[in-house]
């Protein structure tokens, strides 16, 4: 690499808006990849936006973590210079997108559990957190309400569909524990009342993405052994990609701007 | 298997509080739902919306061009239906 | 309105070409009346109208690859908000277009398998690869300021649905250009590097460019019914030339080269540049073009892989209705 590494006071509150951050970066990248290759024109736009939203909610974020931390990082320095072990997003958007219904579930699984988060966090006693989460939570709203919509016309479409569908239910549902895992860095920004418990979201969550699994005529699997890493910086190995590619630019020329 | 072409819809997007909704263009969709979300995709991307119709274009009556004649012309000789048609002496003031 | 279902409906005497009739026809045209899909209107205006529109749709929907190629690797996140957004919109106007281009009675999956069997054109600019980032701000800053000069005219156009179309398109490309030359303005007050980067896209991209205006006047052979027609207000050399002029004090005041030793500027105020190579031009569009084949395999990809999502989608779409029917006979 031709540029180093930045580093990262991670603070708790900083690591915390930075986790959050890399969620919506990462997986509105991999909303991305979908531009111009979509199954239709009309759900190429929604794919965007879906994507837009995400990218827009990542920029807040590294802002916010970047004021807090008062270095001279800055969004584009969070984004394009941390490697794969200082990235804390969620195993569960680095996946690949697979097929359509591989990302419609992903995003529907994220998605359930961002609406819930985000309106919860609307109530945060820090400012800046509270007003991301109110912007958030309306555009989670719509993904959870865009992505529940196909799953339920994947898994009670066509035969294939259903496959398909049930295929990237069984293969996405063990990355789903990490989003209501807590760990001690969470846990006094929890008690002060500017994060919520995000395992307190979990019963309703399920209740949510139950419904419309059996709507769609689909099975939750029955294990639940859950992977994790993420939070910490062990990702799998679709993130390093991923980062090669996002990051290419910034890390052959150093130095520019853009 | 052969899937049939995808509905065509018509959208119709009140753009203030106050204004009746106004045809903007079409879309595809399989169904309804997917339709009213296309269109909040497709139309109000630059925030040109509060309210949404869609309609299948296939459920529209449109009347014919080449009775254009027939259906409007008997109209336009209906002057004393416009209040310009009557006089009010100018010391009146508007009315 | 935007009805094909209608226009089928009077598809017996579509092909009725009673002198008549033409006559009224031309003379609404003459007239600066709008035509509206259900008029009665000449055999070959539909024609030629669903080409042109429906190329446009095309042109639209494959220009989303070259620049959604940079997506993933946009140097910043503004940047890549700002591409993404733009890519986006090309789609939406892919979707326009078809839209009005179906108003003339022909679907929109006819349209698109003419474009993915390869019989249907689309606009040869896209079939050149986009290497660098600078690649990017030179599509935004010259293909998109050569397409905003092809479609303002385009809004006054005599067909309602396509002029309608246009205005939105037109309304919602201001942003592209200015995006474009953003980029450029920031790549050549970079590094030496970046500038380099900025003048060899130049170098690539301005013959493209200019032959993006299609073939010269005498030369091309649709232009005279489509004035006569008002589908085209302007010739192709006219709105070349329009560009060129518009183009060149803004490479001066990036400090770029355009890629034309020859050219001057005449007693007009008009540049002249040299002549074009019309021999590459045919090939492009003849599907020899660098990216032609990249270009519609992955479309062609999108299209194929996307089969098993729209087919899902009408099967749910049929089982919901039977569900409901059957609940309305209970």
């Amino acid at each position: 690499m031709a540029v180093a590494n930045i580093e990262v006071s991670e603070t708790p509150l900083v690591l915390y808006a930075l986790r959050r951050a890399d969620d919506a970066l990462i997986l509105g990248h991999r909303l991305s990849e979908w531009c111009g290759h979509a199954p239709a024109l009309e759900e190429d736009m929604a794919l965007a936006n879906m994507g837009l939203d995400l990218l827009g909610q990542a920029r807040e974020l590294y802002g916010y973590a970047a004021k807090v931390e008062g270095r001279d990082n800055d969004e584009d320095k969070f984004a394009y210079l941390r490697d794969v072990r200082q990235y804390r997003n969620l195993l569960l958007v680095e996946q690949p997108n697979g097929d359509f219904a591989r990302t419609l579930v992903r995003q529907f699984f994220y998605a359930a559990f961002a609406d819930l988060y985000w309106r919860a966090m609307m109530a945060s006693k820090d400012p800046t957190l509270a007003a991301i989460a109110a912007k958030s939570e309306k555009e989670s709203a719509y993904h959870l309400r865009h992505s529940s919509e196909w799953i339920v016309r994947l898994g009670d479409g066509t035969a294939e569909s259903h496959r398909r569908a049930q295929d990237a239910i069984d293969h996405l549902w063990s990355y789903t524990g990490e989003m209501f895992a807590v760990d001690d860095s969470e846990r006094g920004l929890i008690v002060s009342g500017i994060a919520i418990d995000p395992a307190s979201l979990q019963p309703r969550w399920l209740k949510t993405v139950t419904g419309i699994v059996n709507e769609a005529t689909l099975q939750l699997p029955a294990n639940n052994w859950m992977q994790k890493g993420g939070r910490s910086g062990s990702h799998s190995e679709h993130l390093g990609h991923l980062l090669s590619e996002l990051q290419s630019l910034p890390r052959t020329f150093p130095g520019a701007t853009w | 298997m052969a899937t049939p072409n995808t509905p065509l819809w018509e959208v119709f997007i009140r753009s203030r509080n106050g204004l009746a909704h106004k045809h903007v263009g079409s879309l595809h969709a399989s169904d309804a739902t997917l339709a009213l979300q296309a269109a909040r995709d497709i139309y109000t991307r630059r925030g040109e919306g509060l309210s949404i119709w869609v309609v299948p274009s296939n459920a529209i009556t449109a009347s014919d061009p080449s009775e254009k004649g027939m259906m409007f012309e008997p109209a336009e000789s209906k002057i004393y239906r416009h209040p310009t048609f009557y006089d009010v002496p100018d010391e009146v003031g508007h009315m | 309105m935007y009805t094909q279902a209608l226009n089928s409906s009077d598809g017996d005497d579509r092909g009725i070409e009673d002198a008549g009739r033409a006559a009224q026809f031309q003379a609404r045209i003459d007239a600066d009346d709008r035509i509206e899909p259900n008029d009665w209107m000449p055999a070959a205006y539909r024609k030629t109208l669903t080409r042109q529109i429906s190329q446009h749709a095309h042109s639209e929907i494959v220009g989303m690859l070259p620049e959604g190629n940079w997506i993933t690797r946009a140097p910043s996140l503004r940047r890549k908000a700002a591409l993404l957004a733009k890519v986006q919109d090309e789609c939406g106007h892919g979707l326009y277009l078809y839209a009005a281009a179906e108003t003339l009675g022909t679907s929109r999956e006819e349209l698109v398998d003419g474009m993915l069997s390869g019989k249907a054109k689309y606009s040869s600019i896209f079939n050149y690869p986009t290497l660098t980032w600078a690649d990017i701000g030179t599509i935004g800053w010259l293909v998109d300021g050569a397409a905003i000069m092809n479609q303002i005219p385009l809004c006054r156009c005599s067909y309602g649905p396509y002029a309608r179309a246009m205005i939105r398109v037109c309304k919602e490309e201001s942003f592209h250009q200015r995006q474009g030359f953003e980029i450029m303005v920031t790549l050549c007050r970079g590094t030496a590097e970046q500038k380099a980067m900025a003048q060899n896209a130049l170098n690539r991209w301005w013959w493209p460019v200019l032959m993006m205006f299609g073939p010269p006047d005498q030369a091309s052979q649709h232009s005279d019914t489509s004035t006569k027609w008002k589908i085209k207000r302007f010739s192709n050399d006219e709105l070349r030339q329009k560009f060129v002029d518009a183009t060149v004090p803004q490479a001066e005041f990036l400090g770029l080269t355009i890629p034309d030793p020859g050219m001057k500027q005449n007693a007009n105020g008009n540049w002249e540049y040299s002549a074009i190579d019309w021999d590459e031009f045919k090939q492009v569009l003849a599907g020899n073009g660098p990216c032609n084949r990249d270009r519609l395999a992955a479309r062609r990809k999108a299209h194929d892989e996307g089969a098993w999502v729209r087919e899902a989608a009408a099967a749910y779409a049929e089982k919901r209705k039977n569900r409901q029917l059957a609940q309305a006979a209970e």
